[in-house]
């Protein structure tokens, strides 16, 4: 595979009984860039990440990641490779606190390190603005704070690719905003997959965008491209009012 | 003071007041607290996997009796002196956890508890079974002379005694210390959100069937420290009473605390034994008192403790 890309996929397809959520997907992930994956509900979004990740077992395909072929590594071997994932529904470990949220998560990389778990946490909560609650319990915390504590756990994994799904999903307008700037402040630093309804978080932080629709890639290209595509101008943008 | 300095004070505390107690009390609790410590044990070793990691066993007895007939039956039949044979009964527990968690970790939830229970019922039939060497439900005694170990004799009240309690100090700081590691803190957060805890990346699988090892390794022990301090051992111990027997003394002392399983066996120990010197329908005082327990504290005594009044506790 070639070394612009950090993930591909050929061939992906999801089946459920007769039902197809993801028809033959061929998929170029660039690294270093902040992708934007976008589609009417129900548009097999999530079980396509799904499947990146490995929570979905694929009915046939291939998935690589840095040209490794990663088709049968288990979730938690994926994981450990630098992808980070967070849930579309919250999941957070809603009885421990904050700090034990983020280190469980900084733990896995570095280990028995408790300093520098503590200062990746530390860091990572302040990135996200939930430092003064790190003793809080997860589960005290308005939805808003817990899609941030979730973002606050990718982050500390330091993925090298890290999979949004509807991140800005009942935040406030003023958390939009804040997590617009946050992962602006990540471009470069890691490739990012963002499953994303709001539009205007896609424009402001994506540099390329693939549209599904009906489980097949409908196009994909920079904002500019998908913004003029009459196809998806059809198929979506021209059935939302804050395109 | 901080949290860790309190809860090893907590822990040294504990230890201390059982230690003192023998110097305190009447005979007659000296000897309860002996069997006390002992259960204790393994409720510590049921707590770990319940409490800890949120799998709920329903066969634990397997666990003990592995360690008690791995005992037992090594000094019955091939006159094994008292400490090869408390390693046979470690390991047997070991082995015996190590393939039913290889095998009940497949399923989860209501599943693994009837797996387990399953496991337990057929391990407690194959000890009927074999009656001929394990003397089935009657049992067999170990000689008074075979229970000695490094020139201690362990039939003796005080030996005994300071024997249960060191093996309760070492299980009780070693499961305190090991539930704060970071092994012990992925196992309560498998507890919390499994799913969460597969999607940052650690195996899950390996971690619990590790928590069942371990968990019934503690059990087995207890199991094979009973048979040696009080001389006996028999398939009672390996029926159905003796799975939900830790999980009662866990849920009442409170799952998930380091303290609640001694605490549960105290409760349950003393409550049987003095409503059975009121009323020969002692069965019935003691199961009020648990339902009211679980409704008015469903955390558990110290789990309510812990989130009334002392949140440092571990």
């Amino acid at each position: 595979m070639d070394a612009m890309n950090i993930l591909s996929t050929k061939g992906l397809t999801k089946a459920y009984g007769g039902i197809k959520a993801n028809t033959d997907i061929d998929f170029v992930l660039p690294r270093g860039k902040t992708m934007a994956l976008i589609g009417p509900n129900g548009a097999g979004k999530s079980t396509f990440v799904g499947m990146l990740c490995g929570r979905i077992p694929a009915t046939s395909g291939d998935v690589f990641f840095e040209g490794q072929n990663i088709n049968a590594l288990a979730a938690h071997q994926r994981i450990s490779l630098g992808i980070a994932y967070t849930f579309q529904i919250t999941s957070v470990f809603a009885g421990l606190s904050l700090h034990e949220n983020v280190a469980l998560a900084a733990r896995r990389r570095l280990g028995t390190d408790t300093a520098a778990v503590n200062a990746k946490v530390a860091d990572v909560l302040a990135r996200v603005g939930l430092t003064e609650r790190t003793d809080q319990i997860a589960g005290d915390l308005s939805y808003g704070h817990q899609r941030l504590l979730e973002i606050a756990m990718g982050l500390a994994q330091d993925p090298r690719l890290f999979i949004l799904d509807e991140p800005t999903q009942g935040l406030a307008d003023s958390e939009v905003a804040d997590f617009i700037a946050l992962i602006n402040a990540l471009a470069g630093e890691t490739t990012i997959l963002l499953i994303e309804h709001n539009m205007h978080v896609v424009m402001q932080t994506a540099a390329y965008i693939t549209v599904l629709n009906g489980g097949e890639i409908l196009a994909a290209g920079t904002p500019d491209e998908i913004h003029a595509n009459e196809a998806v101008q059809a198929a979506y943008l021209g059935t939302t009012t804050n395109a | 003071m901080t949290d860790t300095q309190r809860s090893q004070g907590l822990h040294l505390g504990v230890i201390a007041l059982l230690a003192a107690a023998f110097f305190i009390l009447p005979t007659y609790h000296v000897g309860n607290l002996s069997r006390i410590m002992v259960l204790a044990i393994y409720a510590i070793g049921y707590n770990f996997l319940f409490g800890y990691t949120g799998l709920l066993s329903l066969g634990h007895a397997l666990f003990f009796a592995a360690g008690m007939y791995g005992l037992g039956l090594s000094m019955e039949l091939f006159d094994l002196s008292a400490a090869p044979a408390l390693i046979v009964g470690l390991a047997s527990a070991l082995v015996v956890s190590a393939v039913i968690g290889f095998l009940a970790l497949r399923t989860s939830g209501v599943s693994f508890m009837i797996v387990t229970l399953m496991f337990a019922q057929a391990g407690y039939l194959t000890i009927l079974y074999f009656g001929s060497y394990t003397r089935g439900d009657e049992g067999f005694v170990i000689p008074q002379a075979d229970r000695a170990m490094f020139g201690f004799d362990l039939s003796n009240d005080t030996t005994r005694y300071f024997a249960a309690l060191l093996l309760f100090s070492i299980c009780f700081l070693a499961v305190a210390r090991l539930v704060q590691s970071p092994f012990g803190r992925t196992l309560i957060a498998i507890r919390e959100n499994e799913e969460r805890a597969r999607m940052l990346g650690y195996n899950t699988v390996s971690h619990k069937l590790k928590a069942v090892i371990i968990s019934g390794t503690i059990s087995g022990l207890a199991g094979a420290a009973y048979a040696l301090l009080f001389g006996y051992a028999g398939a009672t111990f390996a029926t159905v009473q003796y799975s939900i027997f830790p999980l009662l003394w866990v849920l009442l002392g409170g799952a998930g605390t380091t303290i609640g399983p001694l605490i549960g066996v105290i409760f349950m120990f003393y409550l049987i034994d003095l409503s059975s010197s009121i009323t020969s329908a002692y069965m019935l005082i003691a199961g009020v008192v648990l339902v009211l327990l679980t409704l008015f504290a469903p955390q558990g005594l110290a789990g309510e403790l812990r989130k009334r009044v002392f949140k440092w506790m571990p």
